[in-house]
């Protein structure tokens, strides 16, 4: 698999040829584990370990939380509270799959972040990032569906108001919310399905991952310096690189488990801190909990949704143009799903020819700035809709778009990038010292 | 294909290819839409579309709320008083000057005559959604005498109208009639 020269697995005893020649499992299998694999890769290279984990442990998680569980409306919220407390170890069980989900975000954002600012995104590894930008939507569908079976407050409050935004198409819109629903408001049909789509959704999600994998193996890994591996031959690709089993996958487990540490001290400790203690309240359609919030991974798209009130002129302007069938509400929605989009088209949209940000000393404050809009965007969406709040989200989600949209296409014309590195051996020396550089992966020390 | 370079216009092998990619196409659609329409409100939803409700025990001055299509549903049976200080209101002064009552003439304007369900105004009948977000609003609160929403503050009269707050619209009349003298029929 990929471009990159390395050895491939030999089928040495009969049985093992036998199979291979039947199916060369075996062989697809050693490839993927022994991929040559960057050796400067620094620990934000760790975060697709942690969602591989995080997937994994929410499917192994949530089977046997179904097993305990009943989604009609009569029951659901008694049958959560059966697991958490009659259930043998329900409420771990239960306190896991739900930070998990947050756990789950806190990786995906930091990937993401990673893939932006060392140029992940450009070519020739864009598939890659569509499939993920598509994985982060369907994460972000099933985590919603999912926090509607405890139907609680939260829950129902949540899934009125963010199914009420399909509502907001033109001409379409309510026919389109009545059909998500299965009735004029969210009710058993609302749970069942979800139920149902919130068991679907992370076995595509699997199927995505490794379409995600294969993709970046044939391109190979990107690294911190953005400088390709040298593939001219094996010997020369083996002073780039060093082969993912066991050198990555010992460091990939050692961060994880740091990172597990942080984890379990907040299941065990604080398991209800990310949450909202309405949604200890069973659902009930005639009362509404004083301020309804989403969790906390959705807040800076909340905000950018609620940023286009009717005041702003952008929105003034598009009702004019459309004759009133663009309202604000209609805009919000488009903002919210655009501001993904946008994220999803950044290899397109971002001209520079230098890949990481180490290089691109403009790009950097950009990036910087990029980072703490995102932090102020999810501050802010948690916040009344009120000023001061509104103008800082306004702001907040203008320049969300302009990174993507305006600097990105100008930077890459007006910047002018510091040198690069050669090769990954040149960055590897110096910072480690030339006497790791170039010696067989064998006798390397692990980074 | 092999014959993809020769001139065939209009042969068996073309009406062939074209007619079995229609048959496909319609199989397909014909297998696909029960898919997409059984995700439709099903037909004991849709029964519940009409209900009847008795308000016998209504006394002046109280409400009674029933939930009906998944939303909550203000009846009340409003006082004298009340009734008095909804139609004493100059309809040109409101946020809303619509109705907003379904059984109303397209048009109709804000007063009460036209958002109770009878001439005397006793009787006023309303889907108990706050216009802004959605919230439930709270009886017997606000500035008016009405309706006040705990979310964002919005405040409504004695006849449902938005008065102060950031709801745009009045509150909604949903379609209702009196089936015989205690019996509302909603929808």
């Amino acid at each position: 698999m990929g471009g990159i020269p390395h050895d491939h697995y030999e089928p040495k005893a009969a049985w093992e040829k036998g199979l291979a020649k039947r199916l060369p499992i075996v062989g697809l299998l050693y490839d993927t584990l022994m991929i040559p694999t960057p050796k400067n890769l620094n620990w934000m290279w760790i975060w697709g370990i942690v969602l591989t984990f995080c997937l994994a442990l929410q499917i192994i998680t949530g089977i046997v939380l179904v097993m305990h569980y009943t989604p009609h409306v009569d029951y659901a919220f008694s049958s959560v509270e059966h697991i958490m407390r009659n259930v043998n170890g329900g409420a771990m069980l239960r306190y896991i799959h739900m930070n998990g989900a947050s756990l789950f975000f806190v990786a995906v954002y930091a990937h993401i972040f990673r893939g932006l600012y060392y140029g992940s995104y450009k070519a020739p590894r864009e598939i890659t990032w569509v499939i993920g930008m598509l994985i982060y939507v369907l994460m972000m569908g099933t985590a919603f569906m999912g926090y509607v079976l405890p139907w609680g407050q939260m829950s129902f409050w949540g899934a009125t108001v963010i199914t009420g935004l399909f509502g907001a198409v033109p001409f379409i819109g309510e026919a389109m919310q009545t059909w998500l629903l299965g009735g004029p408001a969210v009710d058993n049909a609302t749970l069942n399905r979800f139920f149902s789509l919130h068991y679907l959704l992370p076995f595509v999600i699997a199927g995505l991952v490794v379409l995600h994998i294969w993709a970046f193996h044939t391109t190979g890994n990107n690294n911190p310096t953005g400088v390709e591996v040298r593939r001219g031959s094996k010997e020369e690709a083996e002073k780039d690189t060093l082969p993912f089993w066991p050198y990555f996958v010992i460091k990939d487990l050692f961060a994880l488990a740091v990172i597990l540490v942080v984890f379990f001290a907040v299941v065990g400790f604080m398991p209800n801190f990310l949450g909202h203690p309405d949604n200890y309240i069973e659902a009930n359609a005639l009362a509404t909990p004083a301020h309804i919030v989403p969790e906390w991974y959705f807040l800076p798209f909340y905000a950018i949704l609620r940023a286009f009130t009717d005041e702003v002129w952008v929105v003034q302007l598009a009702s004019f143009l459309t004759a009133g069938i663009v309202d604000a509400k209609f805009f919000g929605v488009v903002a919210m799903f655009g501001a993904i989009v946008a994220m999803a088209l950044a290899p397109w949209l971002d001209t520079s020819s230098v890949r990481s940000g180490r290089y691109r000393p403009m790009f950097k404050w950009w990036f910087a700035l990029l980072v703490v809009d995102f932090f102020v965007l999810m501050w802010v969406g948690a916040m009344p809709a009120e000023e001061p709040y509104n103008t800082i989200s306004l702001i907040a989600s203008t320049y969300w778009f302009a990174y993507f949209l305006v600097i990105l296409p100008l930077l890459g014309v007006i910047e002018k990038p510091d040198a690069q590195p050669d090769t990954i051996e040149d960055d590897f020396a110096a910072h480690y010292g030339a006497d790791g550089a170039g010696a067989a992966p064998s006798a390397q020390p692990a980074e | 294909m092999s014959h993809a370079e020769e001139d065939h216009e209009g042969s068996r092998r073309d009406f062939l290819y074209y007619a079995t990619a229609g048959a496909g196409a319609v199989v397909t659609g014909a297998a696909v839409w029960p898919l997409v329409d059984q995700m439709n409100p099903s037909a004991d939803v849709l029964a519940l579309s009409s209900i009847r409700v008795d308000v016998s025990s209504v006394e002046p001055g109280t409400q009674l709320t029933v939930k009906w299509l998944g939303k909550p549903v203000f009846i009340r049976r409003r006082t004298e008083a009340e009734i008095a200080a909804a139609r004493d209101v100059d309809v040109s002064t409101l946020p809303d000057g619509a109705s907003e009552n379904a059984n109303a003439p397209i048009g109709a304007d804000a007063s009460d005559e036209n958002r109770s369900m009878d001439e005397s105004g006793e009787w006023l009948v309303m889907i108990g959604v706050c216009t802004h977000l959605g919230c439930v609003p709270l009886g017997d609160a606000g500035d008016f005498g009405g309706w006040f929403c705990p979310c964002h503050g919005s405040h409504y009269d004695t006849s449902g109208r938005i008065r102060r707050g950031p709801a745009p619209r009045n509150l909604p009349v949903p379609l209702a009639e009196f089936v015989d003298a205690t019996t509302i029929k909603l929808g």
